[in-house]
This record gives C-alpha cells, sequence and structure tokens, in this order.
C-alpha cells in the first residue's frame, strides 16, 4: 500500500531543532497578534479548528487511520462544556474538564468499535458513529435540538482571567492551543509515537515484532479524541454557543480538508491548513453555498495534484521534516 | 395493524434503495478499490435527471427510468477516466477524500440553483392510485419500487455472478494484470464498472422522486445509511448487500411503528452491535 505522507524525511536531531524553532516562531507570531489589529475573534476559531485538526492529523498522519467522524468528539466536549457553564454555573477551568473527559469517555467507546476494522471500513464506521452521535443530540432535550446552546457564560478562569476581555480569552485560547500542540509534538516524537509509525508504514511487521498494534491505534484513537474535545471546549468560549453544526458530518469533512490542505502527517501542516480554510470561508461567506463548491473542488485539487498539502511541499523542498 | 404494514412498506422501499445503492458501492470497490463518496450525489443526480426531462423536455417516468442511469452514468463514466483512474496504486483513502471532494461539488451546484427544498415529481398515471389487498391498503406506486428493485438487484446479481462478462469482471477484481494479459481491457472494463454502479445510484434516485421529493441533499444523510450498511453486510458479496439492504429497511420500518425515536438511529445501532459481536461483517471478508 502506498504511504500517505511523505517517508524521504527522516526525524533526526537536527530536524527536531528545526520543529523547535518553527514552533517558537508560531508561538511568538500568534501571542503578537493582539497588537496587529487582526480581527481576535478570527485567529481565536482558527487556532480552536487547528488544534482539532491537529488532534486529527495525529490518527491519520501518524496512525494512518482516516477518521471521518472527527466532529463528534468537537460536538460532545461543547455541548457538555457548555452544559456545564450554563447550567450548572461551573466555572472556566472545570467547564473544559467535563467536555474533555466526556470526548474522553466517547472516544474510548468509539475507538473499541471502530478500530476492529481498518482501512476504508474504519472511515466508513467513525462517520456512521458521528451520525448516529448527531441523531441522539437532535433529540436529547439538553442540547435544545436545532438552537443549540446559546449565551453561555465566559465567566472567570481560575477566578482572575476575565474571559469576557477578548484579549484575555485570545491568550487563554492561544495558552490551550500551544498546550494541546506541544503535547501532540511530544507524543509523535515520543517511543510510542515512533511505534504507531511503524504500524502505519507497516502493520504486519510491527505485529511480527511483537507490538500489539490493536492496543496502540486505540490509545492514539482515545488521545486523538480527547485532544479534539479540548479543541471543542475552547471553541464554546469562542463562539458562545453549542449547536448542531460541530456535530454534523459536513464539520467532520472540514477537518480532513484543513489537514489535506495543511499536509497530512506534518506537525505545522494541520495549523496551516485550518487557518487557509477559516479565512477562506470568511471571506468568500457572501457567496454563499458556493463555498462547498469551492471546498469540494479544493478536495478534488489536492488529491490529484497536492497530496503534500502546503507544508508537505515545503518540507519535502528542503528536505526537512516540518 | 394497518400503520404496521404501512411501516413495513415505507421499510421496504427504503431498503430497496439501501440495496440498489449497497450493490453499486460493492460493485464499485471491487473494481475501484474506491468507496464512492460521491454516490449519494449521484443518486440525487438521478431523481433530477428525471425531473428536468419531464420539465424540460416533456419527457415521462418510463423514458427517465432508463435515460436518467444512461445519463448519470456516463457523466460517471467521464469522472471515472478524468480523475478517479489517477487514483491507481495510491492508499484507498484517497479516493474517498476524493469522491468526497466531487460530491460537495455536484451537492454545492445543485443547492445553488434549487435550495434546499423539495421539487415535486408527480407518479406516472398508469402507477397511479392504489389496491386494497385486505389488511392494507397498497399505494401501487410503492408496491411498484420494491417489485421493480429487486427485480433490478437480481439482474445485476445475474449478471455479475452468471454471465460471461460477470466472470471477466470477478476475475479482473481478482487479478487485473493476469486479465489483461488474456487480452481483455481491464481499464474499460473498470470504467464500465462505474457507470454501472453509478447508473444504479441513478436509478434509485428517479425512483425516489415520487416518493421523496427532488432534492439536492436527498442524497447527503442517505449516504451515511450506505455506509453503515455496507460495514454491516461486508462488500464481499453482491448477494450480501441485495439482502443486507432490504433487511436493514424492514427493522428501520419497524423501529419506526415501535420505537419512533430511534428510527433515524437503529442501523448504525446494529452497524455497532455488529461490530462488537463479529467485526468483519456478516457477510464480509475480512478488509
Amino acid at each position: 500500500m502506498t504511504t500517505l505522507t511523505d517517508d524521504t524525511l527522516r526525524a533526526t536531531p537536527r530536524a527536531m531543532r528545526d520543529e523547535m524553532i518553527v514552533f517558537v516562531v508560531m508561538a511568538l507570531l500568534l501571542a503578537a497578534v493582539p497588537f496587529t489589529g487582526v480581527y481576535p475573534f478570527f485567529v481565536m476559531q482558527a487556532l480552536c479548528f487547528a488544534l482539532l485538526a491537529c488532534a486529527f492529523n495525529l490518527l491519520i498522519g501518524y496512525g494512518g487511520l482516516l477518521s471521518f467522524g472527527h466532529a463528534m468528539f468537537l460536538g460532545t466536549a461543547g455541548y457538555c462544556s457548555a452544559h456545564a457553564l450554563k447550567v450548572w454555573g461551573l466555572p472556566p477551568e472545570l467547564g473544559i474538564l467535563v467536555g474533555v473527559a466526556a470526548a474522553f469517555a466517547l472516544s474510548i467507546v468509539t475507538g473499541y468499535i471502530s478500530i476492529r476494522r481498518q482501512g476504508i471500513y474504519f472511515s466508513m464506521i467513525t462517520l456512521a458513529l458521528s451520525q448516529l452521535l448527531y441523531f441522539i443530540y437532535l433529540q436529547a432535550p439538553f442540547t435544545h435540538g436545532e438552537d443549540g446552546i446559546q449565551g453561555i457564560p465566559q465567566g472567570h478562569m481560575f477566578g482572575v482571567l476575565d474571559l469576557s476581555k477578548p484579549t484575555v480569552l485570545y491568550y487563554v485560547v492561544l495558552a490551550g492551543f500551544l498546550a494541546g500542540f506541544l503535547l501532540i509534538f511530544r507524543i509523535i516524537n515520543s517511543p510510542f509515537g515512533e511505534v504507531l509509525k511503524s504500524i502505519r508504514e507497516n502493520e504486519q511487521r510491527a505485529i511480527s515484532l511483537g507490538y500489539r498494534t490493536d492496543q496502540y491505534k486505540f490509545l492514539a484513537f482515545v488521545l486523538s479524541g480527547t485532544l479534539a474535545g479540548f479543541a471543542g471546549s475552547l471553541k464554546v468560549f469562542v463562539a458562545q454557543n453549542a449547536s448542531l453544526t460541530d456535530v454534523h458530518w459536513s464539520m467532520s469533512g472540514e477537518v480532513v480538508l484543513m489537514t489535506l490542505v495543511g499536509g497530512l502527517g506534518t506537525i505545522f501542516g494541520p495549523v496551516v491548513g485550518a487557518f487557509v480554510i477559516i479565512a477562506m470561508q470568511q471571506y468568500l461567506a457572501s457567496f454563499g453555498q458556493w463555498v462547498t463548491v469551492i471546498q469540494g473542488s479544493i478536495f478534488v485539487i489536492c488529491v490529484l495534484t497536492f497530496r503534500r498539502g502546503v507544508i508537505g511541499e515545503i518540507a519535502h523542498y528542503f528536505r526537512r521534516s516540518l | 395493524m394497518q400503520a404496521l404494514y404501512a411501516q413495513l412498506l415505507v421499510g421496504l422501499i427504503n431498503g430497496s434503495f439501501y440495496a440498489l445503492l449497497s450493490l453499486g458501492l460493492a460493485v464499485i470497490f471491487g473494481m475501484l478499490n474506491i468507496i464512492n463518496f460521491a454516490h449519494g450525489a449521484l443518486y440525487m443526480m438521478g431523481a433530477f435527471v428525471a425531473y428536468f426531462l419531464l420539465n424540460l423536455g416533456g419527457i415521462n417516468y418510463w423514458w427517465a427510468l432508463l435515460l436518467a442511469p444512461i445519463i448519470v452514468g456516463i457523466f460517471g463514466m467521464i469522472l471515472e477516466r478524468t480523475m478517479l483512474q489517477w487514483l491507481t496504486g495510491l492508499d484507498h483513502l484517497y479516493g474517498l477524500l476524493l469522491t468526497f471532494g466531487i460530491a460537495l461539488i455536484v451537492q454545492g451546484v445543485f443547492q445553488n440553483y434549487f435550495g434546499s427544498s423539495g421539487l415535486p415529481y408527480a407518479i406516472p398515471d398508469q402507477l397511479k392510485g392504489g389496491m386494497n389487498l385486505g389488511f392494507m391498503f397498497l399505494p401501487i406506486y410503492r408496491g411498484w419500487v420494491v417489485v421493480f428493485s429487486l427485480v433490478v438487484c437480481l439482474a445485476t446479481w445475474f449478471l455479475i455472478e452468471k454471465t460471461q462478462l460477470g466472470a471477466y469482471l470477478r476475475a479482473a477484481t481478482e487479478n487485473p494484470t493476469l486479465v489483461r494479459a488474456f487480452g481483455i481491457n481491464v481499464p474499460r472494463m473498470i470504467t464500465l464498472t462505474y457507470g454501472l454502479g453509478v447508473g444504479l445510484a441513478a436509478l434509485a434516485g428517479v425512483l425516489s422522486a415520487p416518493i421523496n421529493q427532488v432534492r439536492p441533499l436527498m442524497g447527503a444523510d442517505l449516504i451515511i445509511v450506505v455506509f453503515a450498511v455496507v460495514v454491516i453486510g461486508g462488500m464481499g458479496s453482491i448477494m450480501g448487500s441485495i439482502i443486507t439492504g432490504f433487511a436493514l429497511g424492514v427493522i428501520e420500518g419497524l423501529t419506526k411503528y415501535f420505537y419512533p425515536e430511534a428510527s433515524n438511529t437503529v442501523v448504525f445501532v446494529l452497524m455497532v452491535l455488529v461490530l462488537l459481536v463479529k467485526p468483519t461483517g456478516l457477510t464480509g471478508r475480512a478488509a
């Protein structure tokens, strides 16, 4: 089977150093956003999706598993955080914890089911599971169906950080994103990540070497789902609502698109992809359904001619792992 | 009891669509190694072509039943020639992503021109009205859909399992290189197979037009249910796809009667149960 990612690039100490430099530059650029006059809401939204895409990429880029249902983690964590904040009146940090815990529990259950099949079946199963959850949330009373949960209080994080101030909220979201990103970065470069990559490249050989590949894939699935949930919980503070859009299959498709555009199996690709797609939606919002057509066209173009994605192409050109 | 029979009939009709669509998916997967995410969009196109034929060309339902699958099938073959064929040798997932993109494009274009509301398509005169069967009232058109779908499914099964052409097809699925060495034009067979699978989807679209109205998103949600059907049944056997399709339609119909809240989700729940008990699917081989 042809691999999904560019395997000509090797992880070396130099590559690690390059990646750290890029990471620091990215963090500094993002930290400077409030001073540039760029609309912070846009960047915060993009950061949430970037984290979601990074979590998704952990599964496809390093585990070779294409989940077509990652919206279920985003939406579930979003609904649970929103409910905890609004109805239970919990402070933000506990609200996030509730959402992440819900995504964690969900990913254990869905991972246990979906990991039983590979390749194309895995994608169809995750899609079907997320559709199942969509219908459950459509009917469950606590989600308020078509209306969603609206007007969610942002509150004071740890009692001191007033999240209703855009700048404070921005740095909290940025901190959350960077923490999640670093965690994923750490996972990828850990022995666990190396085994995961070997499973992606040749599962049979990994099994013959004595690895219980199912357990590795399951753990990757749970990590990915939980981190996707974290993105969903953060997003609640930005959007101040939780709605069915976040659990819909088109959302799962968007995550796939972001990662594909940025570069499957690259570390920074999903971030770039998320910013590109969110910016595109922002600027093309007035074109109505043509946005869907454009997104579809990007899918087609990427798959046919641009499979490495933006960062993947750059990395390939400079022969660096990014 | 009347309501139960009515829901059973609705279930059989949905089952017909599941069977026709999952059959097409299985045939395409066998030859192209691609899960055709655009299947739902092409099903929708079938319904729209029937609508256009009637309202722009004055061409009636019966001709649409023949022409729409051919037109959409040709469209599918163009897609295969221009795009899908370049994916040979790549990971299966790229096929899924590419056809997902195609589905978005097709659905987006139709949504732009026709919004999200449904367009009516009248039941042909010959199939209007109903019959009293004693235990229930059977609208003739609905009975026709079930019988006709079943005939088409069985004809497809016959074509693939019992004819010379089908034998080539099955051989090419197993070992395309060897079949090519015997002088058979495998790329052309692949194109025709995609056309056939897509044609079946379009045919389902025409059949559903008078029942479900013609909507740009009519295939979008359906395809996800069909994916679950495919996971349950496995794609290894043609007859398996047909039986699973109809059976799940019936189960869904029964759920609508006994526990309507779960009617949207029952197929997915069954998928979970099947995966827990028999991960390879009911008829499928290990993937």
